[in-house]
């Protein structure tokens, strides 16, 4: 585990600063400051086309960035990309592995390619294999592989060689919630080994999951950044979802819940469409005191939910406007285009 | 926190740590060959081309052909003069699926991968032309094997055989790098045949490969004198049949072989390492 020395304890793994990236006239990254603590995890929040994956890929040596610099576990991304890629590990939205090979064969190769013994290539590609619980499939074809597999085949191939930090672009879109589960465990799991990770993603749910900090980006720039309690603090943190027996209760119920000045709630609406009343709230406690309210008043319940800030929510509570996302898609399309000129 | 105050101090020391030696070269290759040689016995269908094309071909072209051309019941003489010919071809046809293999490749996950990890880049795309050696190697065996099968003589010494087989594969391997860059070129793979056939077809059928040139006009005669494929037909016919000249279209095959090389395989691997 030589790895470890690469980076002083406590300091950053990752430093970015006024990194830039443009795709012709588009500015996919527009100056991006950002640091990821050594054995933590940052997330980087956006909506499609904010930029989070041309950031990873500049930070991964796949592209030159214009501007700026960033040093990761000690070396320059521009300066220093050969001596990079041995600390380095990348998991992106697409599988990166091959699928005409056999998940054993693909951290073989990947084994050997990153200079290990034959010996030690088998060995770490068992190790790996039995850690993902990718053992009895390991014969098979990746082709064959479910999406939640090739994930985790991806993860795995990506821990081949001890990486100092890790990027995870998106490693759970387009997969199912069981799916998602299971990777979020993964994920978890290298944390605790001692990983550094920055992962990018689209939903609010799994930064919490996952992520000590977080960095919000859109159209290229950092918006909001901060501790993941904070911002949702700042955000609102759940809302609490109560449906009365009656709808005709609907407004008695808000006002039950306003009128009681319940600690730290600020009000109560109800929604007449959806046929419930949304209470924002922070703590578990919240949610019993409104309960018991409820209760004392005697108003009989259907159900009882707690949602996340959406993205959306998230972005309207930080920039008071709704994500860019359908404007993004042009970028991201013109994106593709210059990529693949 | 300032720019100025995290970069210097933390910054590694040597610039070429990460430099790649030759024997650690050599291994990412092999690791790399047994990817490309594990990918067909994935899919074996991807050999159809080296198995099937050499003997649909020969039995084609010797009995359509054949006859026309040597005179009926003259076959045999004809299967002497086609077989050297198609060693010319089959290079040709098996360069053309390394560009579109190489495409293809290029629209997966796994080339990320291989970009990220501390490897020569040109590693992926030498690993890419030792493979397609070998498939040509077998594309040249069932051909040769068809050919004496249909009454095929070596003439010429043993040496001068092999010799030939040498010599077409050696041009074929320089012309895997322009369908390499083709490859990485064009968008789909689709796009890559386009363009293969196009330069293809009147490179073979403009050539000595399957009739002699002398009954073609003098303008073609011109073209068939400088196409590489002309003169490696006309060194592999010479080595095996034991007659006419040798030097002249071997010097100018190999000419071709060299140039071709120098100029296509930095544009290649500059195109790979510049690829996003």
């Amino acid at each position: 585990m030589t790895r470890e020395k690469i980076s002083t304890k406590g300091g950053n793994a990752v430093e970015v600063r006024g990194l830039v990236k443009h795709f012709g006239a588009v500015k996919a990254v527009d100056g991006v400051d950002l640091d990821v603590k050594e054995g933590t995890v940052l997330g980087v929040l956006g909506p499609n086309g904010a930029g989070k994956t041309t950031l990873v890929r500049c930070l991964s040596t796949l592209l030159v960035p214009d501007a700026g610099h960033a040093v990761v576990a000690g070396f320059d991304v521009v300066r220093q990309p050969r001596a990079l890629r041995r600390t380095i590990g990348l998991t992106g939205q697409y599988a990166s592995v091959d699928e005409k090979l056999s998940g054993w064969e693909n951290l073989y190769m990947i084994g050997r390619l990153l200079d290990l013994s034959r010996k030690d290539a088998r060995g770490r590609a068992d190790e790996m294999l039995e850690r993902f619980s990718l053992t009895e499939a390991a014969k098979r074809p990746a082709a064959k592989y479910s999406g939640g597999m090739r994930r985790r085949l991806d993860l795995a191939a990506s821990m081949i060689g001890r990486p100092a930090v890790l990027y995870l672009d998106e490693p759970t879109t387009g997969l199912d919630p069981r799916t998602r589960n299971e990777v979020w465990q993964e994920v978890q799991q290298m944390v605790r080994e001692g990983a550094t990770v920055l992962l990018t993603t689209q939903y609010m749910e799994e930064a919490e999951q996952l992520a000590n900090e977080l960095t919000v980006i859109d159209r290229g720039r950092v918006i909001a950044e901060g501790r993941v309690d904070d911002l949702k603090a700042k955000v609102g943190g759940r809302t609490l979802q109560i449906r009365p027996s009656d709808p005709g209760e609907l407004d008695r119920m808000a006002g039950a819940v306003a009128r009681a000045g319940l600690d730290g709630i600020a009000g109560a609406t109800a929604d007449h469409d959806g046929g419930v009343v949304n209470v924002p709230i922070i703590s578990d406690e919240q949610l019993t005191a409104v309960v018991n309210v409820l209760g004392r008043e005697g108003i009989a319940l259907a159900g009882i939910s707690t949602h996340l800030p959406s993205l959306d929510e998230v972005f309207l509570a930080i920039t008071g406007q709704k994500t860019s996302e359908a404007g993004a898609e042009d970028v991201m399309d013109q994106q593709y285009a210059e990529v693949s000129a | 926190m300032s720019a100025a105050t995290m970069t210097a101090p933390r910054l590694k020391a040597a610039a070429d740590e990460g430099r790649i030696g030759v024997r650690a070269n050599l291994r990412h290759i092999g690791a790399l060959v047994r990817r490309n040689a594990l990918q067909i016995r994935q899919d074996p269908e991807s050999m159809f081309d080296a198995v099937l094309m050499p003997i649909i071909f020969i039995l084609l072209f010797t009995y359509v052909f054949g006859g026309a051309i040597a005179g009926k019941g003259h076959q045999h003489d004809y299967v002497q003069h086609l077989v050297p010919g198609m060693m010319a071809m089959m290079g040709m046809n098996i360069a053309m699926a390394v560009g579109t293999g190489v495409n293809e490749d290029f629209r997966k996950g796994v080339m990320d991968r291989f970009r990220t990890m501390p490897i020569a880049r040109s590693s992926v795309l030498i690993a890419k032309i030792v493979v397609e050696i070998g498939r040509m190697l077998v594309a040249t065996a069932i051909l040769l094997g068809m050919g004496f099968l249909l009454g095929l003589e070596i003439k010429g010494s043993m040496l001068a055989f092999l010799a030939s087989i040498v010599l077409s594969t050696v041009f074929g391997a320089a012309l895997m790098w322009i369908f390499i860059l083709l490859g990485l070129a064009m968008k789909t793979p689709q796009a890559v045949q386009g363009v293969a056939m196009l330069v293809l077809m009147p490179l073979q059928f403009g050539s000595s490969i399957f009739t002699p040139t002398t009954k073609m006009p003098g303008w073609l005669k011109g073209f068939t004198e400088v196409n590489p494929l002309s003169n490696l037909a006309d060194a592999a016919r010479a080595l095996i049949n034991g007659q006419g000249p040798v030097a002249h279209p071997t010097l100018i095959t190999l000419g071709w072989a060299v140039a071709i090389t120098a100029v296509t395989m930095p544009l290649a691997v500059a195109k790979f390492r510049k690829k996003t």
